[in-house]
């Protein structure tokens, strides 16, 4: 019995120290890691589909303004808008779908103007280093580059105009499904906005 | 206590990956590359460090009968600090290992190295020995890393030395070339070493 209660009291006093220690660590990550995200990967991913030609650091503080919570289909999404000249030319917002192993997030942009899908952005994926995980490279990217809405965003196997990346069909479909998730959402995201600029003003 | 000669036990001799056959799962899963084999090697050296030096200077409040859960715990707040800080302040290697980090909690070097060393010798030694064996398992599986990509890639380190659209064995980037390429380095490490290896886990 003895040897019970100090089994479970060391168990227990070191898994509660080690929790302790951890609720800390995150704590004190939290807000620069959310710092990182936003700086690191959402920033430029955004500056790249608006064609921002500056230093990073200079359209950061743009891009941060930029952004603009509204609810789409009972889900709130933030949403980046580029504005020229007080116009919205352009909105760029996160869609996902299940690639290989995990799900992957890219951030999809719409020209407001053309209709058009302008580009997509790579935010979180999870897929094999060398394989899958090749969808980041510009190559494959940038088939996404300026294409009309009514274009079939799916890998050429399955009679789309993707062409998928050799070894990852998997990952290069489920890019493919997440832009079309974003394509769905657009008229409404359009929309919301208008609605939320005519309203407000830029 | 010879540093060099505990250097020597951890590259070559008791080299966790290519003369103890452990933390198998993370060697033969991460090192499509030479950069993400060093980068795993270093992250699972942190973590070996960390764990050694705080089993060691707990060693005797520990009952015996928990001790291996006491590790698991151990072992998995160091990773997840490690998680954590390289996202938080290195945002471009945590990108690069993003996944493999979790993995290092199931790396059974740095178990095997509490069980067997830790929890039995005193902080520096113990110290010591997570250094020698962290670095051991860094050089296996950079080396692993380095003859898949090669082979695999054409390049090195990122860097490409053959032209773009050239034929490679892709075979070599997916999980059958780790096998073969770690069946052959053990067996080139057999021989240098000459002598019949005995044992293992």
């Amino acid at each position: 019995m003895k040897d019970y209660i100090k089994m479970i009291s060391a168990l227990t006093a070191i898994a509660a120290a080690c929790g302790l220690l951890l609720s800390v660590v995150k704590k004190g990550t939290e807000n620069r890691i959310e710092e990182q995200v936003l700086y690191n990967v959402q920033g430029p991913a955004v500056k790249d589909l608006f064609g921002y030609t500056e230093k990073i650091d200079e359209v950061m503080p743009n891009i941060m303004r930029s952004r603009q919570q509204i609810t789409v289909e009972e889900q709130a999404r933030s949403i980046f808008v580029d504005k020229q000249d007080d116009k919205a030319r352009a909105v760029a917002f996160e869609c996902e779908a299940m690639g290989f192993k995990d799900k992957i997030v890219i951030i999809v942009g719409f020209d407001l103007e053309k209709d058009s899908l302008s580009g997509i952005g790579i935010i979180s994926h999870k897929e094999t280093p060398g394989l899958g995980a090749r969808i980041t490279e510009a190559v494959f990217r940038d088939i996404f580059k300026d294409k009309a809405l009514a274009e079939t965003f799916k890998v050429k196997q399955d009679g789309g105009i993707v062409d998928a990346i050799s070894g990852a069909t998997i990952s290069s479909r489920a890019v493919c499904a997440a832009v079309e998730n974003g394509i769905a959402l657009y008229p409404a995201v359009k929309e919301e906005i208008m609605k939320k600029i005519n309203k407000n003003g830029i | 206590m010879n540093l060099l000669k505990e250097l020597h036990r951890g590259l070559i001799k008791e080299n966790a990956v290519f003369v103890l056959l452990l933390g198998m799962c993370p060697t033969l899963a991460v090192t499509g590359s030479a950069m993400n084999g060093l980068g795993m090697g270093l992250a699972s050296t942190a973590v070996l460090l960390g764990s050694n030096m705080v089993i060691s200077l707990i060693k005797n409040l520990i009952p015996d009968k928990v001790r291996i859960p006491v590790f698991i715990v151990i072992i998995a707040s160091f990773v997840t600090i490690i998680d954590l800080i390289m996202a938080a302040y290195t945002p471009d290697l945590h990108e690069e290992l993003g996944i493999f980090i979790p993995l290092i909690v199931v790396n059974c070097v740095i178990l095997g190295r509490a069980e067997a060393f830790a929890s039995k010798n005193s902080f520096l030694a113990s110290l010591v020995d997570g250094f020698v064996m962290g670095l051991g398992f860094t050089f296996a599986l950079t080396l692993l890393g380095s003859v898949r990509e090669i082979l695999g890639a054409g390049s090195l380190f990122n860097w490409k030395f053959v032209s773009e659209d050239a034929t490679t064995i892709l075979l070599f980037i997916l999980q059958p070339g780790a096998f073969i390429a770690l069946g052959f380095l053990i067996a080139f490490v057999n021989k240098l070493t000459k002598k019949k290896i005995q044992g293992g886990e």
